[in-house]
């Protein structure tokens, strides 16, 4: 409920509370509902104001994640404002769709958010899914939620190795990649690649899961949290880390759901938004899984609830993997889904069916959706347009980075230069997702 | 900004249904946001028609209602539709078909979600009001969608190109007239591309909403008032 | 023979057994081998190549068993320009002002798809393949290459160092772009490399 909430600031010495995390000092909220998310800047010597200086970062830079750049007005060494500038990646993604079928759109959701690209097929496959109206069959509903949790994972990964090589541990990015690197294997075995998936079409999955694949899974599930626990011993207490990200880049829960943040940002600042809970969709309420919630809304908070994020993942790939039912992939409808590449080859009837269904493509009713999941980075939409034709009048992507990367700007003003690198990196930019 | 915007999920009526995944959406029809109907009744002006595809539910406004109706949207207490998700444009290939301005908000206590369009014929200016008082999440969306589409929101702070370079010429890209490959040839839009200067980065438009100018150094501010080379 | 044989300095007369620890060797070999062993990639990372560049330079396959894990993100203390990932438009003047600033020699792997030709994004945003903007020395195909496919490249390009000369003085000469276009090929060539060929052409057309 709508209540007082506090935020804390600056780190303290005095050790750690009950929960083992560093005690903090807070900062009650004043009359009006406003927080100061941080101490006030002491006061310029009058001898010492000096001129503004206007700091280049990016567009290549290590710590930017990409291509992204800052145009950064500081203060001696406090940013007194933050200029972004994107569109550096701005490959026209929305326009290709408006000339490619449903299902040939589905190897560009791939390489928009790259990191997650599983999630976003699936993502597509259920919009395109919406505007058909139907409705898969409940193993490949199973292999899809598997398939989403396995990119979340990754992507956490990669956010948590770049992160930590941002601010100053090396380690950990090896661990991560490590893991990463079981992960691919698992998905190469799926579908042949490892970082541009294609995982799903129209009405299904691209394969079912090879022999053996769920028991390599289960074996996966069981050795990752120790990573987990590892990153976690080395990380979470530890001095520096503790000393760059506590107090630095606080949202608080007003500005987050005002800013349009979602995902781990939005949790971090306290919003219990989560779109698997809140606007459910392959069955996700039926599964048991903890939403993660900060408190404060700093670098730290979205730290812990990554992490956490990771296990609830783990926790939901277990639950998967016990109640996968046997039975088809792919829906029954020879207008969508293509005849088995064997028959195919073979039969001339089949070759037919096959050549119209590439050439001609699936037609949709006149109608519109627009259909979010909860992607590692937030909340993720896909909004189509379809005229009746075979092809989409309008692809739009909702980016959740894009939108949390817009209050860049606010969260980094009164902080120190080296603090902007620990915030844009706590956001968990993906370029080729914001700039499309 | 009050303290209602800080929201809890889980927040919904205490007897409202648990949510779940929707199954056997027709296509048209079925049950729509009762916010519709609410909007229809307090702004009978700025209210269209109200339909429900695919489970859901679209309002159509009139363009100059659109940010009483946000607005209103976003503080009553019985809509609480207090998260932007989009901001986008529609434009059909049949050019007859007005261009669309969609808005996607969610009432993340309510656990509702409302499409919100309204259509601006082609020989029309094509201009909204910005919704970026009550959202300031709309900043960039806004912004690309000038970009991409050239329709301008007014008051938005600072509307200028995002994705595409600020001297770019070729025009707004997701128009349907504008061709897949740009209207210049290759080379051409390479030629132009590299003219840019990668570091033009003290443009007037920046400095217009960084207000810094006085605090620049003087050779500085010469030098952008004389107009900094920026390339095409 | 020794290493300075000239007729007015001192024949250096080779005897192992008072001598011990002495090779002979080309200038040439020697300054290459050298060059080839510790490349300093300059990773021009911006879409998905990069993720698998960085998988690249991770544990599993590990860029330091070819002397090239000294990342250099600064384009003045690079040998290579890896770029890695599509280059739109508004990146250009980046990627060739980072280029510019290289010192000699210097050498530039395309990574991918996209970098080498414009991949699957022919449209009005994209650069159909970053030749057109500055040299490059190996395309890597693939979308986005393994990592395997990546290391590939890398050694075919040491093996290109190899065999360079250092009495050729072309590899020092910095290619100078047509001052009123600002472009190394001309035009007529770019339009005609970036056409696009084959089923591409076909889908040109929206609807239906």
């Amino acid at each position: 409920m709508a209540t007082k909430r506090t935020v804390d600031v600056s780190v303290s010495t005095t050790g750690l509370d009950k929960q083992g995390r560093p005690q903090r000092v807070p900062l009650v909220v004043d009359e009006s509902g406003n927080v100061t998310t941080m101490e006030a800047p002491p006061a310029l010597e009058p001898e010492l104001e000096g001129e503004h200086m206007l700091i280049n970062l990016g567009p290549q830079h290590p710590a930017t994640h990409g291509v992204l750049r800052l145009v950064l007005e500081l203060d001696g060494e406090t940013v007194v404002r933050c200029i972004p500038h994107v569109g550096y990646l701005h490959c026209g993604f929305e326009k290709i769709g408006e000339y490619r079928q449903y299902n040939q759109i589905i190897p560009w959701t791939d390489r928009e958010d790259y990191l997650n690209s599983p999630g976003n097929n699936v993502a597509f496959a259920l919009g395109a899914e919406r505007l058909f109206g139907i409705e898969v069959p409940e193993r490949c509903k199973v292999l899809r939620v598997i398939a989403m949790e396995l990119s979340r994972i990754i992507s956490h990964l990669v956010w948590l190795g770049t992160t930590c090589i941002d601010i100053g541990a090396f380690t950990p990015f090896l661990w991560s990649f490590q893991e990463r690197e079981r992960v691919y294997n698992l998905l190469e075995k799926w579908c042949g690649a490892r970082l541009t998936t294609s995982l799903t079409r129209v009405g299904g999955m691209m394969a079912d899961i090879p022999d053996g694949w769920m028991d390599e899974l289960r074996g996966f599930v069981q050795t990752f949290p120790k990573t987990i626990a590892e990153v976690d011993r080395m990380i979470t207490r530890n001095g520096i880390w503790v000393g760059r990200t506590i107090g630095i880049g606080a949202m608080t829960a007003t500005e987050a759901v005002n800013y349009g943040l979602s995902g781990p940002m939005a949790r971090a600042s306290g919003v219990a938004y989560d779109v698997r809970k809140d606007f459910p969709y392959l069955d996700y309420e039926t599964y048991d899984f903890d939403v993660p919630v900060g408190t404060s809304g700093d670098v730290y908070d979205r730290y812990l609830v990554r992490m956490e994020e990771l296990r609830q993942s783990v926790r939901i790939l277990e639950q998967a993997s016990a109640r996968l039912p046997d039975g088809p992939v792919n829906i029954d409808d020879p207008r969508i889904i293509l005849p088995p590449k064997t028959k195919a080859t073979t039969e001339m009837e089949s070759m037919i069916h096959h050549f119209k269904v590439v050439m001609e493509g699936p037609r949709p009713p006149i109608g519109e959706c627009y259909v979010a999941v909860e992607s590692p980075k937030g909340e993720k939409g896909y909004y189509m347009v379809s005229d009746g034709t075979s092809k989409p009048v309008r692809w739009r992507i909702r980016p959740p980075s894009y939108v949390n990367l817009s209050a860049i700007p606010k969260m980094v003003e009164g902080h120190l230069l080296s603090d902007v690198i620990a915030i844009n990196a706590s956001i968990d930019i993906v370029m080729g997702e914001i700039d499309r | 900004m009050s303290d209602q915007g800080i929201v809890q999920a889980g927040w919904a009526a205490p007897n409202a249904p648990a949510p779940s995944t929707p199954r056997k959406v027709p296509n048209r029809g079925g049950e729509m946001n009762p916010s519709a109907d609410r909007i229809k009744a307090r702004y009978p002006a700025a209210f269209v028609r109200a339909e429900v595809v695919w489970g859901e539910t679209t309002v159509f406004l009139r363009p100059e209602n659109v940010f009483e109706v946000i607005q209103y949207l976003h503080d009553d207490p019985n809509e609480l539709y207090d998260y932007l998700s989009d901001v986008t444009a529609v434009e059909y290939r049949d050019l007859e078909q007005p261009l669309e301005v969609v808005w996607h908000v969610r009432s993340i206590p309510w656990r509702a979600f409302l499409r919100v369009k309204a259509q601006i014929p082609k020989d029309k200016p094509l201009r909204v009001k910005s919704v970026w008082p009550i959202y300031k999440g709309a900043d960039w969306l806004e912004r690309e969608c000038y970009d991409m589409f050239g329709i301008e929101f007014e008051g938005h702070p600072d509307l200028r190109r995002i994705l595409m370079w600020e001297q770019y010429k070729e025009g707004y890209p997701l128009r349907k007239d504008f061709p897949l490959r740009g209207r210049f040839s290759r080379a051409e839009q390479l030629r132009q591309a590299l003219a840019a200067n990668p570091e033009a980065r003290y443009s007037m438009e920046e400095l217009a909403i960084a207000d810094a100018f006085e605090d620049l150094p003087a050779d500085m501010r010469k030098r952008l008032l004389g107009g900094e080379e920026t390339g095409e | 023979m020794g290493l300075a044989a000239r007729p007015d300095t001192k024949v250096v007369t080779y005897a192992p057994e008072e001598q011990e620890g002495w090779v002979t060797t080309r200038l040439d070999f020697l300054v290459n081998w050298a060059r080839a062993g510790s490349l300093w990639p300059m990773p021009f990372g911006t879409a998905c190549c990069a993720i698998e560049f960085m998988a690249t330079a991770a544990s599993r396959f590990d860029l330091s068993r070819f002397g090239m894990e000294r990342m250099s993100f600064s384009p003045r203390q690079a040998d290579v320009l890896i770029c890695a990932g599509r280059v739109p438009f508004k990146l250009a003047p980046v990627i060739r002002r980072i280029w510019q600033q290289m010192p000699q020699p210097k050498w530039c792997i395309s990574m991918g798809a996209c970098a080498s030709s414009g991949g699957m994004f022919d449209n009005y945003a994209v650069v159909q393949g970053i030749d057109t903007i500055i040299p490059v020395d190996v395309y890597v195909p693939g979308c986005p290459p393994r990592p395997e496919g990546l290391i590939y490249g890398i050694m075919m390009l040491q093996k290109k160092v190899m065999n360079e000369r250092s009495s050729d003085q072309t590899i020092r000469t910095e290619l100078e772009p047509d001052p009123s276009s600002k472009l190394y090929i001309p035009p007529p060539v770019i339009d005609e490399l970036s056409e696009p060929f084959g089923n591409s052409v076909h889908q040109t057309r929206s609807g239906l």
